[in-house]
């Protein structure tokens, strides 16, 4: 696209997609603004009235509202960094040329295609639950009481299963940045005297710098509208222990029917979902170049 | 200090047997060069030296202590490879600090031999900058470089000039021939190229199939090929070689006669033929003679002009003290 004559074509070429996807994303994000300004419940759907502010008054003194972005960070920090650490580990121990290679692959990646509230379903039924759950058949055999995952450590229980189903992602990504990397750099490396753990962050890191950026905004989107795990698992429970912001959406819009409300708490979600994207772009963002 | 002797030394991949066992010595201060044909083993049998492959049989010595199960840091060796491996994340600067920051050097030490490295190899200018803003004769001299700062006790060299232009191939060869005698480290020297192994090498190993054809300076295996591989792999244009009735004259299998030692002429001579291409350089010209019975062409080197045309019919005289005999073995007689 080099002559002034063939970029004013791939502009007009582009054009409709680009205006498709902006009236996709445009109206909506309208229509959530307007009704985050009207006193608008299902309850009394004909008794619409303008509102003001009042709505994010209403859901800003929640006081669920500031533990539910605390809860929202803490999960999504949380997942990235099991995700990317163990991604990584995984990524590095697949690389190397082992015996089944084939089926091993396939086995780390399978958890990526169990749809979400399956996958919650299994950890809570199957594995997490405090009475027939493998982990208590696992603590009462070295005779300890089982936990009780759900109802002691339930963000913590719901950060471990949604890692789970992002580690495959995080290690698909590592795993062909690292076998990107050029044999001769490492072996270049390992004759200048370096051990393991200086090719490790002195090359294989900053080599995979930017997968793993890639990793960290793709899963930051996917993570920041958890919602499935929780209403499965916790219902947002032990009061709201494990609410993040979409689940408080949730719980505004269909357990109070109150549209006005949701609307509002959508437009912060919005507002908190660009200020995260604004700081990753600016923390990790230059790698991408 | 670098010598380094090689006893038995054999590689295997699984089955295939890609270096026999062989033995070779280089001795301290030494430039050896080793060529062959492409997948001969010459890159094989110098990692197997830098110690990035395991040997299936045998011991290398360094300097008289076997080193055959250290590690490749611990051998005191730098290497550069044809494809530079340089750290493209880290500046110049740090490409070359990199070894003596992790040998733990203090860092005046560092900076005074990055100071001295650059200004030998012409980096001055460009210690900022990052592998990708260089180009490929500057990469080279940084990979280079990289492998000074260490002071090993010697050099390997994987085809280091192959990525580079002609005329700057002609450059960093200099380069790298001052280089060794001023260091006067030893080095090991891979190349399929041929000037590089002739004027570069004080010894050339001529490899074929794993196997060391024959060791020696540029000038004997010049002068006397141990055998017909060796005959024809060295010297540029190749040899000719004849078999046959002209052979069997001088009571050999195979004749061989470099394309400088047959005179051409136009009117008499020993051998008829007929010109066919000519490539005129100014200083020499290469006839392709074609029609003479004894091979297909037989290639003639001539010097300055001569007024020859394609088609025409010529005269060829080999001179008989410098024709080399080989037996049914191939072996030199
Ligand atoms: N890791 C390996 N596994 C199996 N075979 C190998 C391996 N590395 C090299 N070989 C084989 O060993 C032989 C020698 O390879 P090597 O790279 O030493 O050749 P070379 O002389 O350096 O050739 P070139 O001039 O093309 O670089 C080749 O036949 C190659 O196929
Ligand atoms: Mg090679």
């Amino acid at each position: 696209m080099a002559t002034r004559q063939t970029q004013g074509l791939a502009r007009l070429m582009r054009a409709p997609a680009i205006i498709l996807l902006f009236v996709w994303m445009i109206v909506p994000l309208c229509m959530t603004l307007y009704y985050s300004f009207l006193n608008y419940n299902m309850l009394n759907p004909g008794m619409t009235s303008w509102a003001g502010w009042f709505n994010y008054q209403y859901f800003y003194t929640d006081p669920a509202f500031l533990e539910s972005i605390r809860n929202t960070l803490v999960l999504v920090l949380g997942v990235l960094f099991i995700t990317v650490v163990g991604g990584t580990f995984i990524a590095m121990l697949i690389d190397k040329p082992i015996w089944g290679q084939g089926i091993v692959r396939i086995l780390v990646i399978s958890p990526f295609f169990v749809m979400p509230p399956v996958a919650a379903l299994i950890w809570k039924n199957m594995i997490m639950h405090p009475s027939y759950g493998v982990l208590a058949d696992v603590a009462r055999f070295f005779g300890v009481q089982p936990v009780d995952w759900f109802a002691q450590y339930p963000l913590t229980s719901i950060i471990l299963i949604v890692a789970w189903q992002w580690l495959p992602f995080a290690t698909l990504i590592l795993l062909t940045s690292l076998q990107s990397l050029d044999t001769e750099q490492m072996e270049a490396a390992e004759m200048d005297g370096a051990p393991a753990y200086s090719r490790f962050f002195y090359l294989v890191l900053p080599h995979m710098a930017r997968a793993i950026t890639v990793v960290i905004l793709i899963q930051t989107i996917f993570l920041l509208g958890i919602y499935a795990e929780i209403l499965v698992t916790t219902n947002g429970g032990p009061g709201t222990a494990s609410t993040n912001l979409t689940f408080l959406i949730y719980r505004a819009a269909r357990l109070n029917f109150d549209i006005g409300g949701a609307a509002a708490g959508g437009i912060i979600a919005v507002i908190l979902a660009n200020l995260v994207a604004i700081f990753l772009m600016r923390a990790v963002g230059r790698n991408l170049d | 200090m670098g010598q380094i002797t090689l006893q038995g030394v054999a590689k295997r991949f699984g089955e295939v047997e890609v270096i026999p066992p062989l033995d070779l010595t280089i001795e301290d201060g030494e430039f050896v060069v080793f060529v062959g044909p492409s997948g001969c083993g010459k890159s094989t049998l110098l990692r197997l030296i830098a110690g990035l492959e395991d040997v299936s049989g045998g011991r290398i010595l360094i300097d008289g202590k076997d080193a055959t199960d250290a590690s490749p840091a611990k051998r005191g060796l730098a290497m550069v490879f044809q494809s530079y491996a340089l750290y493209p994340h880290m500046s110049v600067r740090k490409n070359i600090a990199f070894p003596m920051k992790m040998a733990g050097m203090p860092k005046p030490e560092q900076d005074r031999r990055i100071e001295a490295a650059a200004k030998a190899l012409n980096l001055t200018s460009y210690l900022d900058r990052r592998p990708g803003q260089l180009s490929g004769g500057q990469r080279q001299r940084v990979a280079i470089g990289r492998a000074i700062v260490r002071e090993p006790s010697a050099f390997l060299f994987d085809e280091p000039l192959s990525n580079l232009d002609a005329a700057l191939r002609v450059g960093m060869r200099l380069e790298i021939s001052e280089l060794h005698n001023r260091l006067k480290t030893t080095m090991i020297y891979v190349t399929h190229d041929q000037v590089e192994a002739m004027t570069m090498a004080d010894k050339i190993v001529v490899l074929q199939a794993g196997r060391i054809e024959q060791v020696g300076s540029p000038l004997d295996l010049y002068h006397a090929p141990k055998n017909v591989f060796v005959a024809g792999f060295i010297g540029s244009p190749r040899m000719n070689l004849f078999t046959g009735a002209v052979a069997a004259d001088y009571g050999a299998q195979t004749i061989g006669v470099r394309p400088e030692h047959i005179r051409i002429s136009a009117t008499t001579g020993k051998w008829q033929g007929r010109v066919g291409v000519s490539e005129h350089l100014g200083s020499d010209s290469f006839f392709y003679v074609e029609g003479t019975g004894l091979a297909e062409t037989v290639t003639v080197r001539s010097g300055g002009e001569v007024g020859l045309r394609h088609g025409d019919t010529v005269w060829l005289t080999p001179d008989e003290g410098k024709i080399h005999k080989f037996d049914t073995n191939g072996d030199r007689i």
